[in-house]
């Protein structure tokens, strides 16, 4: 990062040597700490792929498919807290990066994603390989930027970094015609403030964190519900310490997990659809509930009317349009989670809330998560609990999307931020795995893991070539249940266990792994599980799939069907 | 469309290439309905205003005025409603007129202080402004004769007094 700060904004035009547009680009990343690319070229992107052939400063990483390229880069994000960069060609280049840059939206990464434009005289006539990137991406994006002059180019570097870590995090893209990059110009930089009428409220009214305060102070059973704007804000310390000042037990959405230590005992760990029991019964009865970086997604709340039915709620959010956007809040507090939550414990008197938590308890005991252990079969939570156990919390567990996602939600209890990543509000199958390599390219010397489904891992898997290419020492271990384990689920409870396409036929992934120069283990009975995973856990120069024979049947409980409540969970199968 | 829940929204814009897309995708995003949007420049060359009158309960105009907020290029969004405010609103109407009904038609473009802005020897356009029910009103009137087009701009809005918008 120390880069970054010497390139703060304040110098301009440093070089007076004219240059390309495509090195300029080069230049405005170098001056925004970028370190790492993931991308793929393209024919108009030829330029930036030549002006990158010279900065040795700057790795790009080749990938297989744009879409793991976008996926690399929340990863990386996630991992890091550093922005994720990609980039592809015009056309099917960029349409291939918008599942990965809405998967950014969604969960309010911040990445940049540099994509190459047909010239300007042929924009609008349908030329080769021409799509409206900027237009595609609308929707999807914090902001996005088509560039016209090469003038531009370096000031919508700066503006799409800005906005893209500033306030609530977001992907950015910035669309750059292939004759943009060619001309040559004098780069010129933005001083100060890239986009001045752009300003997040940081601090928190001090009226409305008192008002908070008070209402703490008065409840008897109140609850913490926090998410991943807690672990965007770096807000982990300032949370354990106002649950340490106050005793008020933490339920983290799944975004969240990880933004407090999950072994602590102020911490209930996962609520929603798929948490725990226990989590959700605190939050049903809970009389005050703090809200802090969440957007009570409807997989947290199931039926809105009946989420918390008692509860006066606390709000706090950097984003003014979340409050109130789905409850109401009765004490709404914009501003950043960590400057937001030190204010607060400064203030805040403790609680009386022995009562509650024997209340707590006593569910607690009643509705652990549990499994079925047996002879011949594995069960998937057995693999998830064991790569629990077998990495302390301590790695980065990447998920993909489905029953294995919820199965490590619930059993994968993370020490600290960012050792938690998924695809929350988008959902996208095929996002484990590339996201796992953006992790292990952000944190080399941490135990990265990818955790996948044998749906998902299908969807981005001939990405297993640039792992084995970089020498990634990634274990992927695939919860292979021979089925889209969550559709197959759904279909089980709800369409009377009519599975429509649910079922899959499967290539053998560890023969498929040795194909592409990864190791490959193939894993069909509970004692051969340790081991594997021992195995995979201590791989240092490469990628080694270990595909887990999991029971097909097993179903992903607790579970509150959605759009219901509290009343309606499935607690047993 | 129940009357109730109509609310203006009036908002500061960034002129620049895009701009009333994103903000037009936004309002379908979020299933809002328009009654009218207009859009013109401002006393401020780089800044337009944007008068959007949409169609949402009272309770959720404000959640939309701060998805509009997020915007990047959104100076500024004011849920007008409430307030008190000058609404205005044009309209061009070119209406069925023979010359035995030019005179009834004049009578009513007077009583609405609407102008004569064209006459054949068939039509006649009438030039009206103000607030979105009186051109309700002339239009209403002016049904029998025949009306064959009209251009309505959409409401603008000012907060009165020296407040800002």
């Amino acid at each position: 990062m120390a880069r970054q700060l010497d390139a703060a904004p304040g110098r301009r035009a440093a070089r007076s040597r004219t240059m390309s547009g495509a090195q300029i680009l080069v230049e405005a990343l170098r001056r925004e700490g970028v370190e790492i690319l993931f991308g793929h070229p393209g024919g108009a992107s030829l330029p930036i792929y030549d002006a990158l052939y010279d900065a040795r400063d700057i790795r790009h990483i080749l990938v297989r498919h744009e879409q793991v390229a976008a996926h690399a880069a929340v990863g990386y994000a996630r991992a890091s807290g550093r922005i994720g960069v990609c980039t592809a060609t015009s056309g099917p280049g960029a349409t291939n990066l918008v599942t990965g840059i809405t998967d950014a939206m969604m969960d309010s990464i911040p990445i940049v994603a540099i994509t190459g434009q047909v010239s300007r005289p042929v924009i609008g006539n349908d030329a080769f390989q021409e799509a409206d990137v900027t237009g595609v991406t609308m929707p999807v994006t914090k902001w996005n930027h088509l560039v016209l002059e090469v003038g531009d180019v370096a000031p919508a570097v700066q503006r799409a970094f800005y906005l893209a870590r500033t306030g609530r995090p977001g992907p950015v893209l910035v669309d750059i015609p292939r004759d943009v990059s060619q001309e040559g110009a004098v780069p010129t930089f933005l001083e100060g403030v890239p986009v001045p009428a752009y300003r997040p409220t940081m601090d928190g009214n001090p009226r409305q964190i008192a008002a908070a305060a008070e209402l703490l102070a008065g409840a008897a059973r109140p609850i913490i519900y926090a998410g991943g704007g807690v672990i965007s804000a770096g807000a982990s310390a300032e949370l354990t310490a106002l649950a340490e000042r106050t005793g008020i037990p933490v339920t983290l959405t799944l975004m969240g997990k990880g933004a407090m230590d999950e072994t602590h005992p102020l911490c209930l760990g996962m609520l929603g659809m798929h948490g725990s029991a226990y989590a959700n019964y605190a939050a049903h009865e809970a009389d005050v509930i703090l809200a802090v970086g969440v957007r009570f997604d409807d997989r947290v709340t199931g039926r809105l009317s009946d989420f918390a039915p008692r509860a006066r709620f606390i709000h706090i959010d950097i984003d003014p349009a979340e409050i109130g956007k789905n409850k109401p809040a009765h004490v709404p507090i914009v501003g950043d989670a960590a400057r937001v939550l030190g204010a607060l414990t400064a203030v805040v008197r403790p609680p009386q809330v022995e009562g509650w938590w024997t209340q707590i308890h006593t569910w607690r005991q009643r509705y652990p998560f549990r499994y079925r252990q047996r002879d011949a079969v594995i069960s998937a939570q057995y693999v998830c609990d064991l790569l629990n156990r077998l990495t302390g919390g301590e790695a980065i567990a990447v998920t993909d999307v489905g029953q294995h996602q919820m199965w490590m939600a619930q059993w994968y209890r993370p020490r600290g931020p960012r050792r938690f990543i998924s695809s929350g509000g988008l959902g996208a199958m095929g996002f484990g795995f590339p996201a796992a390599m953006g992790a292990k390219f952000a944190c080399p010397e941490a135990q990265v893991i990818a955790v996948v489904g044998d749906g998902g891992f299908q969807m981005t898997m001939q990405d297993l070539i640039t792992a084995v290419e970089y020498r990634m020492a990634l274990p992927i271990v695939v919860l292979n249940n021979g089925a889209l384990g969550m559709v197959r689920q759904w279909q089980t409870f709800f369409y009377r266990d009519r599975r429509s396409a649910s079922i899959l036929r499967n290539p053998d992934f560890a023969r498929v792994a040795e194909a592409f120069g990864a190791r490959g283990l193939r894993v069909e009975r509970p004692e051969q599980v340790e081991p594997a995973l021992r195995t995979a856990l201590a791989a240092e120069d490469g990628p080694v799939v270990v595909d887990v024979v999991c029971d097909p049947e097993e179903n992903c409980l607790p579970m509150i069907p959605s759009g219901q409540s509290v009343a309606e969970m499935i607690i047993d199968g | 469309m129940a009357e109730g829940h109509v609310a203006t929204i009036s908002v500061l814009v960034d002129n620049s290439p895009g701009v009333l897309v994103r903000v037009a995708g936004l309002i379908r995003r979020r299933g809002v309905n328009i009654h009218s949007l207009s859009v013109g420049p401002t006393e401020n060359a780089a800044i337009s205003r944007m008068t959007i009158v949409v169609d949402t309960p009272p309770e959720r105009t404000e959640q939309f005025a701060k998805q509009l907020r997020k915007l990047v290029e959104v100076r500024r969004a004011t849920a007008v409603n409430g307030a008190t405010t000058v609404d205005r609103e044009l309209a061009l109407v070119k209406v069925n007129a023979t010359p035995g009904a030019r005179m009834e038609i004049m009578e009513i473009a007077n009583v609405f202080r609407a102008s004569v802005v064209d006459l054949t020897d068939r039509t006649m356009t009438l030039e009206v402004t103000g607030k979105g029910e009186k051109i309700d009103a002339i239009l209403s009137l002016l049904a029998k004769h025949g009306i064959r087009e009209v251009a309505r701009t959409g409401q603008v809005t000012l907060v009165r007094g020296a407040q800002a918008t």
